[in-house]
């Protein structure tokens, strides 16, 4: 049945966009963040800048990604909105 | 023309908009009361949602708060904007296709049960109260700083301008203003960030200011490092608080962030499934741009308050700043009481450094300093930006409209959602299932109009425990509705026990935590200290906690009890799927 089809796909989608989520968050910016302060580019310690801007761009990188997969992912089991 | 004046002007320019605005984009249904019609486009709701989110939290504070965190400040940038991402992909698109009117509603039939509709009202009004009452506040100070008027006066024209948009307009006129708030409250957030971000740096891009060369070749970040490590502070990329507390702490600022009612609203006023993944996006977006720009202002903010008290070597007298030297924008802000200068040594020069370091207070001793002698209040941080960077006055007027912006965008969301939940969950839904849409309207104006004004007391006069329960709300959104709502979507087989158990037991849980080490209505029963807390989690992160708790009580209790009825499993199935029948077959309903 095309439903659940379309419901596994998506939850890869979202399992792959949440990994990568937790992995700049909490992994780059949290866990590992003074590993990461030993590399310094222009002055700026790595860790450091995952954890207050890096993330950010990551983030809303991962929305963009997903916004454009859900919506061809929509047109090809024939379940958008138009 | 003076400051006060030119305040007055751009202020109330920006309030002749709103309420433009509010006349314009009229309620006439519960439609357009509660989610504007579902006619708002991603755009539109994304510039809505920032403003509905960002704060006077955001917009005054955060900045400040930063810049005396330092890398620890990091939790509130990445648990105020990762938020979006569990928005994005786990709620937003699956309660549009619900297409009702609250969040309540939706528990209360994906549970099949009023009770677990009123355990979701209950939760959703205290998460709320405690917000909005800091919005009015700071609407308050605001106004008490630059139209000189005292913070009562400040709160009652607040009060009345959010009353008109939000009685008259309802979620279409909230909307609406929300949009034209949210471009003055980042035009006067940038703006200043760009031009102090140009004199420090000699970057105009505030984003890449922590790269930009300050002084002997060494970046601000850097620089930083050094001046405030020589004061005896911790180094500003440094953080003090445990790696485990600041993990929990950032995840329940995230979770929370995707369990505030308020914001969840606002992705059931856009036409299609799509366009609420696109608002959430779009939002993000444009909370970005404050969000990356305040660890700038943050940083610079601290160099230039260090660097203008102390601006030579540490230990020669000469490089302290001498108090009758102290620049306009300092005396200014003494006036609020917000800077405070105490000369305890006596030698008319201000020391500014950590006296609580025991190794550096010996150093400290041997320059005759007798302890720190300043005592800044975060707020100002971002409010006296302008001040210090020398910018003109009408800079400094557009920072207080879009301070004021920012509290009345979050109070006025706040506000509806409060009597949404009243008119529409509770009268409604359960004490008078058959009122007339009519009256149901006039309730939902009434229950607006009666919040206001309790928003308004809270503000002018907060019970002690609201000023520290306003972060909690985060705690508390995270422990009790973030986990139903998600597993009501992502799981068939959650059912009205189960979640009503969990959101018992989060709630419970974490209020318990916060009052223990707190004290709110009773005196803490242990001290708050990271030696006594579980795991070291501090009460601020503690809601990250109570959401696994929440998840662990609704799975186990579900499995034991009997599975939700088949109406409710075609309900989650449909709602997964942006169209009810896949293109090529019959549409069976």
């Amino acid at each position: 049945m095309d439903r659940s089809n379309y419901w596994r796909a998506n939850l890869r989608v979202v399992a792959v966009c949440l990994t990568i989520w937790f992995v700049v968050s909490f992994g780059c910016g949290v866990l590992w963040v003074d590993w990461l302060n030993t590399i310094e580019i222009r002055g700026v310690k790595l860790g450091f800048w995952f954890a207050q801007q890096g993330s950010i761009y990551v983030f809303l990188g991962l929305i963009v990604y997903y916004v454009v997969r859900m919506n061809a992912m929509d047109r090809e089991h024939g379940v958008d909105e138009d | 023309m003076s400051l006060t004046t030119m305040s007055y002007l751009v202020v109330g320019a920006s309030f002749a908009l709103y309420i433009g605005i509010a006349l314009w984009s009229r309620a006439r249904s519960t439609g357009d009361f509660y989610i504007a019609g579902k006619g708002v486009g991603p755009i539109a709701n994304g510039m809505a949602t920032a403003a509905d989110w960002m704060s006077a939290a955001s917009f005054i504070s955060m900045a400040g708060l930063i810049a005396f965190l330092g890398y620890d400040g990091s939790v509130y940038l990445m648990g105020w904007t990762g938020g979006y991402v569990l928005l994005a992909l786990l709620l937003a698109p699956y309660l549009r296709k619900f297409g009702k009117f609250t969040v309540p509603e939706f528990i209360g039939e994906r549970y099949y049960s009023q009770t677990a509709r009123v355990v979701a009202v209950i939760c959703l009004i205290f998460i709320s109260f405690t917000y909005v009452a800091g919005q009015m506040r700071g609407v308050g100070i605001v106004f008490s700083r630059f139209l000189s008027v005292d913070i009562e006066t400040g709160l009652i024209v607040g009060m009345a301008v959010v009353f008109f948009y939000a009685v008259l307009g309802g979620m279409k006129g909230i909307t609406y203003t929300q949009v034209a708030q949210y471009c003055v409250l980042i035009f006067a957030y940038t703006v200043p960030a760009v031009f102090i971000s140009l004199q420090v740096t000699g970057v105009a891009l505030p984003q890449l200011a922590f790269g930009g060369t300050v002084t002997d070749g060494l970046s601000l970040l850097q620089k930083l490092d050094a001046v405030v490590t020589e004061l005896g502070f911790t180094a500003y990329t440094d953080g003090s608080k445990s790696t485990i507390d600041v993990f929990f702490i950032t995840a329940a600022l995230m979770v929370g962030t995707a369990g505030l009612p308020h914001v969840l609203v606002r992705f059931f006023t856009v036409p299609r499934v799509r366009d609420a993944r696109a608002s959430a996006g779009w939002a993000l977006l444009f909370i970005a741009i404050l969000y990356t720009t305040a660890p700038a202002v943050a940083a610079l903010a601290r160099y230039n308050l260090t660097e203008t008290i102390q601006h030579g070597v540490v230990g020669e007298v000469s490089a302290n700043l001498e108090y009758a030297q102290r620049p306009d924008w300092f005396k200014t802000w003494e006036g609020t009481g917000l800077l405070v200068f105490d000369d305890k040594n006596g030698d008319g020069r201000i020391q500014y450094y950590n006296d609580r370091n025991t190794e550096f207070a010996v150093r400290a001793e041997s320059f005759g300093w007798r302890g720190n002698e300043l005592t800044v209040d975060q707020d100002i941080m971002v409010l006296a930006n302008p001040e210090i960077a020398g910018l003109p006055d009408w800079v400094i007027a557009l920072v207080a409209a879009g301070a004021v912006a920012a509290a009345l965008s979050t109070a006025a969301g706040l506000l509806l959602v409060i009597s949404a939940a009243v008119s529409h969950d509770v009268l409604k839904g359960v004490l008078m299932p058959n009122i007339s849409e009519r009256a149901e309207l006039r309730a939902g104006r009434v229950s607006a109009a009666a919040a206001i004004l309790l928003a308004g007391y809270l503000g002018y006069d907060p019970p002690g425990f609201v000023a520290q329960v306003v972060a909690f709300a985060f705690g508390l959104a995270a422990a009790s509705l973030f986990p139903v709502i998600l597993l009501g979507i992502f799981s068939t087989r959650l059912n009205r026990e189960g979640a009503i158990a969990g959101m018992i037991t989060g709630l419970v849980f974490t209020l318990g935590y916060i009052i223990y080490f707190k004290g709110v209505f009773v005196a803490p029963m242990a001290e708050n200290v990271a030696a006594n807390w579980w795991f070291g989690i501090s009460p601020e992160g503690i809601g990250a906690f109570g959401m696994l708790l929440n998840l662990a009580v609704a799975t186990v209790v579900s499995r034991l009890t009997a599975p939700p009825p088949p109406h409710v499993v075609e309900l989650v199935q449909r709602i997964r799927v942006p169209r009810d029948a896949p293109r090529g077959t019959v549409q069976s309903t």
